[in-house]
């Protein structure tokens, strides 16, 4: 809907103080979409994909080729440039498909899931990027499941589940809110953790039971964990680590799978 | 398009919306072109294909059906053997217009498909300044240069094996292309209804273009077809333009309400495909 290419079926909507019917080529050339399923065209070579992309924007020739080779630079594909786009690793595509949706020097980056399915060198490359370009200025709107990407990524969130809105605010400003400053893991072994759960209640601000380990939430984990030897229990592992958007999440969304 | 002082009074933040107007109103004017653009870019990648099949069907029929068989069929009924014309000159405007039809059985069916579904760069045209029936627009304007170059070719072969007795022949080129693009236009709405392609792309080429390409007076008139059979002709576009280029390219003997008759019904069946598929494009990218 604000790429403006969905109709809304209610409400009001504006994009840059547009109304996306009407003005739908007007917010799309200022928007760049980078989709959850890459739609490079296969029958072209990378470079030209670009080329003709920047075309669709009334953009002349001769810019769109000086923007190109940037954009290639930038993506680190410049040596990609005649290679056929079947031949790219995904998290090539990736910034390919990122590249791509930055031709027309877009106000807004709409990604979707950015980084699903990459090996972990090709994410940090990613993020690398998308970084830089919060940087130069270029706004970023996107969606995830990660919440590491998230928290390396966002100056604002906006927790959905069901389509409700849960929770918004910066990652720490969400981790302070819905989660405490640190988290204490301890395993007890899945048959036991049931047992020990009845024992250690009240500790820290919150404790959360789940089958194969206990999340003991707290300001210091490691006062928990020295009450628990204390009290004579002996976890088989034990962590103390910082609070994560992820534990926010889960917190906001509940546990249970959702599919 | 709706001007911009409809909507000044939202309160719009002038820049901003400067910048987009000014940047989305070339593509407002010229985005067919733009996917015209794209759709040459993409057959360039398979130009021999292209100039092959326009050299080379052309020889192989003109040469086959129009010596090989006009020999036969001249033998038997004389110099003058249909319309007071050689068979080859009876046969060659029939086969100018099959080369339109292939080339629209061909560019108007995969490349739709390949565009919504098995690679959907209509997604991301979408996702720019172009709007859905731009890209409707810009690959009837591509396949209209490739159809005109096909024909074109296809022509020049006409005149070397002296099947243009006329001298108004070229506009059998121009009645080709006509014919082409009407079949196409509702070969492409119907391939863009097809969310899956199970075989249905094939059964168009055997069970609507081979049958239509036998029943539409191509290598016999349609008068010598059993009346309960002719109907196929009337509503075949490749029967229509057949007999109108024949009008052009022999002066093939025809009432002139006849002629507008041919034109009227593929420029007709050319709106409503176009239009068929404008629509069913945009409401497929704009779910």
């Amino acid at each position: 809907m604000i790429g403006a290419v969905s109709t809304r079926t209610s409400g009001d909507l504006t994009v840059l103080g547009l109304d996306p019917n009407r003005y739908g080529p007007e917010i799309r050339s200022q928007v760049g979409v980078v989709p959850q399923e890459n739609n490079l065209d296969m029958e072209l070579k990378v470079r030209e994909n670009l080329l003709v992309y920047g075309r669709y924007f009334g953009l002349p020739r001769a810019r769109v080729a000086r923007r190109a080779d940037e954009l290639l630079e930038f993506a680190q594909l410049a040596d990609k440039a005649s290679a056929k786009v079947d031949d790219l690793s995904g998290g090539m595509k990736r910034r390919l498909t990122i590249a791509r949706a930055l031709i027309n020097d877009p106000r807004i980056l709409l990604l979707d899931e950015p980084t699903t399915g990459l090996d972990p060198q090709a994410r940090h490359i990613l993020w690398d990027r998308l970084f830089r370009l919060k940087e130069q200025g270029t706004t970023l709107l996107l969606t995830t499941h990660y919440m590491d990407e998230a928290e390396q990524l966002c100056d604002r969130l906006v927790v959905v589940d069901k389509g409700r809105i849960m929770a918004e605010g910066s990652p720490a400003d969400l981790i302070r809110r819905y989660s405490s400053r640190e988290v204490l893991e301890v395993r007890f072994g899945s048959t036991q953790n049931a047992e020990v759960a009845g024992r250690i209640e009240g500790y820290g601000e919150r404790v959360d039971v789940l089958p194969d380990r206990i999340l003991v939430y707290s300001d210091s984990g490691e006062n928990e964990l020295e009450r628990m030897t204390a009290a004579g229990l002996h976890p088989i592992t034990s962590l103390v680590r910082r609070s994560s958007l992820e534990d926010v999440f889960l917190r906001l969304t509940g546990r249970n799978l959702i599919e | 398009m709706s001007t911009l002082s409809d909507n000044t009074s939202d309160g719009i933040r002038s820049d901003a919306l400067a910048a987009a107007v000014a940047q989305a109103a070339r593509t407002r004017r010229y985005g067919s072109w733009y996917v015209a653009e794209h759709r040459f870019r993409v057959m360039r990648s398979y130009a021999q294909t292209v100039l092959f099949t326009a050299i080379g069907s052309p020889l192989v029929y003109l040469y086959a059906m129009g010596v090989g068989l006009a020999s036969l069929v001249d033998g038997n009924l004389g110099d003058n053997a249909v319309n007071g014309v050689s068979y080859l000159a009876f046969l060659a405007p029939a086969l100018l217009a099959s080369s339109a039809i292939a080339v629209a059985s061909e560019e108007f069916t995969y490349p739709i498909m390949l565009g919504f579904k098995w690679n959907p760069t209509f997604f991301g045209m979408n996702a720019s300044s172009i709007q859905p029936g731009q890209i409707i627009n810009g690959i009837v304007i591509s396949v209209a240069a490739r159809m005109l170059l096909t024909c074109a070719i296809f022509y020049v072969f006409m005149l070397v094996f002296g099947a243009v007795p006329g001298p108004f022949g070229f506009v059998a080129v121009l009645v080709a292309l006509l014919t082409g693009l009407a079949f196409g236009a509702l070969v492409m709405a119907y391939t863009a209804t097809l969310k899956d392609d199970t075989g249905q792309l094939a059964m168009v080429q055997r069970f609507v273009i081979l049958p239509m390409t036998l029943f539409s007076g191509t290598f016999f008139p349609l008068d010598v077809l059993p009346p309960y059979l002719q109907w196929i002709g009337w509503i075949s576009p490749l029967w229509h333009g057949t007999e109108l280029a024949r009008v052009f390219a022999y002066g093939m003997p025809e009432p002139i309400w006849l002629s507008l008759v041919h034109v009227l019904y593929l420029a007709a069946l050319l709106a409503v495909g176009w239009i068929w598929a404008r629509h069913l494009t945009a409401e497929r990218l704009n779910k």
